[in-house]
């Protein structure tokens, strides 16, 4: 018994302590560990965060009255103190008593959360706006005033540092899993709206530092809003179970002030032209190689995988396969890279000519493929009108 | 102490023996042993699946399984604990208790009995048999939202059908219950007598009723949708996604009281015995169990906050989910109060009861913020709701559930278990499942999405710990399978009484009780009820 009671102190300390750090110094904590949740940098955010503080603190103290009492009982009403059972079965008094408290604090603090859901409702006034799709596995970006369009892959590094016993430690990735190819970039003080739906299966679109995550479905527009107050990078990832790609599909959000948010704007549009503009020339089997490569690691490895094998029974073999290698075979290869075929995206939308050239021509000459094909943009151009 | 029953009946019978008696039986006692032991073989299934998803969240990186073997871990880990482990579990107590504690000679339909617990090894030899089908098993999360689960390969119609056998077989079990408890119980049994046990496992079957053919439903739909041409959740052809995820958290938030009810009948049956102290607020028990039961069929959106509902919507459900926390606090309450100057000894079966109240109610805490909408928009598909759901099922249902076991052990085999290894199962368990499960809440917090097979660096920490809880977690629950084989080859042989402070009809019968247990209805009095 004895030693009973000395495990029974030990867990209680040791509960007291752990509780403590967690409930009375989160922002010491937050700071070492990461172990409460981020203010954030839009006033949205730092409103979720006090309502979220607001309410752990109020179920602290219910919890330390309640479990207090439990343990004072514990303590003292123990059948070795030698005390005799009370008889008593239930007091309709203390039972009113204790329906009504509950009550009024759930009121209480449905009050303050009324008023802060209809102000992350409203997404009027807006100046921007965004249209976040989700795909297996990336994300597009539409600056629907601008006609600008823009893709979001893993990073290259995360996606060699995540395959299965790459070797690489992640650590020397930059940002492992967090970071992305092509970054979201907003201005800083301005109100934007954030639309998301998706091309495929569900996603959820979720950057902590906004203070929201919202599912990306396909069919359906959801609406939201951010105004961010500070520059900055803010890192978040896909939040709804969207296939094997799921931990793999990275947001990266990148704050900069209006001006420089201009810029960037004209300096992508024209990068876009002249990576479209390309689609006239030819390349050399090298040339296309190198490019294909890269194109393959943002939206072809997941599912067909770093040695070209894919995955028996879900995702076909590239490596030996006939529509990889016979030459009969280049238009309707291209063909499905372009429309998708089962559960294959069709990446004609996202994938400009050279890309497309690149990538075939890449797997048509890769791993044990060794066909020599080289496939050209005018090709592509092509396949895409008939 | 009333001494009504007796082993004479048993040799007027003629009970089948060896495989026959398990595989036709239709005895109460027999198929609530067989559910039992069904139970605990997926709760090590499950288990050692949950084994495969701490190690490879041990560290940052692939170390272990692919992504896809990785989502299916994290899909068949929850169909096979919650429809395998806890649900059977449950039932298989109602087999065993509840003929016992209203003083009937069996269930009301032994035959409907028999089939309800054959389906089930027949429904997860369709499930589990798919981890070893080219393509794998299902991997779109147990939640099988279209379209991701659509594109599930040769598993899908094995899951689909699976979760159909499993609803039949709860179906029929439900019958069963309400079937007994309304029929059969002995004379002076009134309603407002029964045990709390009794009462809540009464209004889970009704839950259970009105809820699993809604799951049906659902996924008859999806298994149309994917064979044959109908479009009812595919937006391309004029179907809505998010409406099967209306229809599943219509059973689903119910399902969740399904699992959780039962427990509270358990612990408001052990509480009382070890404080030696009438159940306080007995009625108000019985009304705060119906009003959660109604209440759950009115916040099914909650698990959907993130999906863009209208904010009317979104404000209805996040008040109706707050309201939960009135009658489960009472509950909390009366359980704190019974215990309030009793005479209080800790057995194993106490102990764990009294570490469901706490640990089940950190879980209610945590659901309560996930209940506020505008910041759930931050907690939802984080590990701070992988943290709750485990507060509110590991440590609360299947605590409940061990606790139920210690407390009923020696009345079921007529030998005491070892109390000191099943002091050392408790404290192992106790300290491993929150080492477990408490450094997830930060992980939630701190952002970390669930369902995925690795993360980024800055959440290395917390899940190197929560893997190590984990495994030590997963070994002491060997020690139980040892306790319980120790306990029914011998040991201490047990009273009629078992425990000095229990209270009803079934610690007046001897341990382990007859074959058929009350052949003559007790007669049930006041005195025999009470303290």
């Amino acid at each position: 018994m004895h030693l009973n009671k000395n495990i029974i102190r030990f867990l209680s300390n040791f509960t007291v302590i752990l509780s403590a750090l967690f409930f009375l110094s989160p922002n010491i904590l937050h700071a070492a560990w990461g172990m409460n949740m981020t203010q954030g940098a839009t006033p949205i955010s730092h409103d979720v965060y006090n309502m979220h503080m607001t309410s752990l603190y109020v179920v602290t103290v219910i919890g330390i009255l309640v479990f207090g009492v439990m343990f004072w009982s514990i303590f003292h009403h123990r059948k070795s103190k030698g005390v005799k059972p009370a008889k008593f079965s239930h007091s309709t008094t203390v039972e009113v008593i204790w329906t009504l408290i509950p009550f009024a604090i759930i009121v209480a603090l449905a009050i303050p959360a009324t008023k802060l859901l209809a102000r992350m409702d409203d997404t009027s006034k807006s100046e921007i706006t965004i249209k976040a799709t989700g795909y297996q596995w990336k994300w597009k970006y539409d600056y629907i005033d601008e006609g600008l369009t823009i893709y979001s892959n893993l990073a290259s590094d995360s996606v060699d540092a995540s395959q299965r016993n790459s070797g690489i430690d992640p650590k020397t990735a930059d940002n492992y899993l967090r970071n992305t190819d092509t970054a979201l970039v907003l201005p800083v003080g301005k109100k934007i709206r954030i639309m998301t739906t998706a091309n495929d299966v569900i996603h959820a679109w979720w950057v902590p530092d906004l203070g929201w995550k919202r599912d990306a479905i396909p069919g359906f527009i959801n609406d939201n809003w951010t105004v961010i107050n500070k520059e900055g990078v803010y890192r978040g990832q896909c939040a709804e179970i969207c296939g094997k790609g799921h931990g793999y599909m990275p947001i990266v959000v990148k704050a900069v002030p209006e001006k420089e948010y201009q810029a960037w704007v004209e300096q992508t549009k024209v990068a876009l032209n002249s990576k479209n503009s390309d689609g006239d020339k030819d390349f050399t089997l090298a040339e296309l190689k190198a490019k294909g490569e890269g194109v393959y690691k943002a939206n072809c490895l997941a599912c067909h995988q770093a040695n070209g094998q894919g995955i028996k029974g879900v995702f076909p073999a590239i490596d030996g396969s006939p529509l990889a290698n016979l030459k009969e075979n280049i238009p309707a290869h291209i063909h499905q890279v372009i429309y998708g075929k089962g559960n294959m995206p069709a990446f004609g939308e996202q994938l400009s000519d050279s890309d497309i050239a690149a990538v075939v021509t890449f797997v048509r000459n890769n791993w044990g493929n060794k066909t020599g094909h080289v496939i050209q943009p005018k090709d592509v151009l092509a396949a895409r009108k008939k | 102490m009333s001494t009504i029953a007796h082993a004479d009946h048993d040799h007027h019978d003629h009970k089948p023996t060896g495989i026959k008696r398990w595989l036709f039986s239709t005895n109460h006692k027999d198929i609530g042993t067989m559910y039992l032991v069904f139970s605990l073989i997926m709760f090590f299934i499950g288990g050692s699946m949950a084994m495969v998803i701490r190690a490879e969240l041990f560290q940052p990186g692939l170390q272990f399984v692919d992504p896809q073997f990785y989502n299916s871990m994290v899909t068949v880990h929850a169909l096979v604990m919650i429809f395998g482990a806890v649900m059977p579990a449950g039932v298989g107590l109602a087999n065993w208790m509840i003929p016992i504690m209203i003083g009937a000679p069996d269930m009301a339909l032994p035959r409907m009995n028999n089939m309800s617990f054959w389906i089930m090894p027949f429904a997860f030899a369709l499930l589990l048999g798919t981890l070893f089908m080219e393509g794998g098993a299902p991997a779109g999360g147990w939640t099988m939202y279209p379209p991701l689960v659509l594109q599930t390969g040769k598993a899908f119609p094995y899951l689909i059908f699976a979760v159909h056998f499993l609803g039949i077989s709860s179906i029929m079990g439900a019958i069963n219950i309400i079937a007994t408890v309304f029929n059969m119980r002995a004379p002076g049994m009134t309603l407002m007598r029964l045990p709390l046990f009794v009462w809540t496992w009464v209004i889970t079957a009704f839950l259970l009723i009105a809820s699993m053919p809604v799951l049906a439903g659902a996924v008859t739909m999806l298994l149309t949708d994917k064979y044959f041409g109908t479009s009812f959740f595919n937006a391309a052809g004029g179907g809505d996604p998010v409406l099967f995820q209306h229809i599943f958290w219509f059973f689903g938030h119910p399902e969740v009281y399904i699992l959780a009810l039962p427990a509270f009948g358990i612990v408001s049956q052990i509480i009382p015995t070890f404080a030696r102290k009438p159940l306080f607020g007995y009625a108000s028990m019985v009304y705060a169990t119906a009003s959660i039961a109604i209440l759950s069929f009115f916040v099914w959106a909650h698990h959907m906050f993130t999906v863009g509902l209208p904010i009317n919507g979104e404000l209805f459900f996040m008040y109706a989910t707050m309201l939960i926390a009135v009658p489960t606090g009472v509950k909390v309450f009366n359980w704190v109060a019974t215990m309030w100057k009793g005479a209080m000894t800790f057995e194993t079966p106490m102990l764990f009861a009294l570490a469901f109240v706490i640990l089940f109610t950190i879980g209610g805490f945590s659901g309560l913020m996930l209940g506020i909408t505008p910041v759930d928009f931050q907690y939802h598909d984080t590990y701070f709701v992988v943290a709750h759901f485990h507060y509110v099922l590991l440590t609360g249902a299947v605590f409940a559930l061990m606790a139920s076991v210690y407390y009923w052990l020696p009345k079921w085999t007529g030998n005491m278990y070892d109390e000191k290894l099943a002091k050392i199962h408790f404290w192992l368990s106790t300290i491993f499942a929150n080492v477990l499960f408490f450094p997830q809440h930060f992980l939630g917090l701190a952002g970390m999405p669930r369902r995925i097979p690795d993360y980024s660096v800055q959440f290395a920490d917390f899940n190197m710990i929560s893997s190590l809880g984990g495994f030590a977690y997963g070994i002491s629950q060997l020690l139980l399978v040892y306790i319980v084989i120790k306990c029914v080859l011998g040991g201490k042989k047990a009273t009629g009484q078992v425990w000095e402070g229990a209270r009803g009809l079934e610690w007046t019968l001897s341990s382990p009780p007859p074959y058929h247990s009350f052949t003559t209805p007790p007669k049930v009095t006041k005195a025999l009820m009470e303290y």
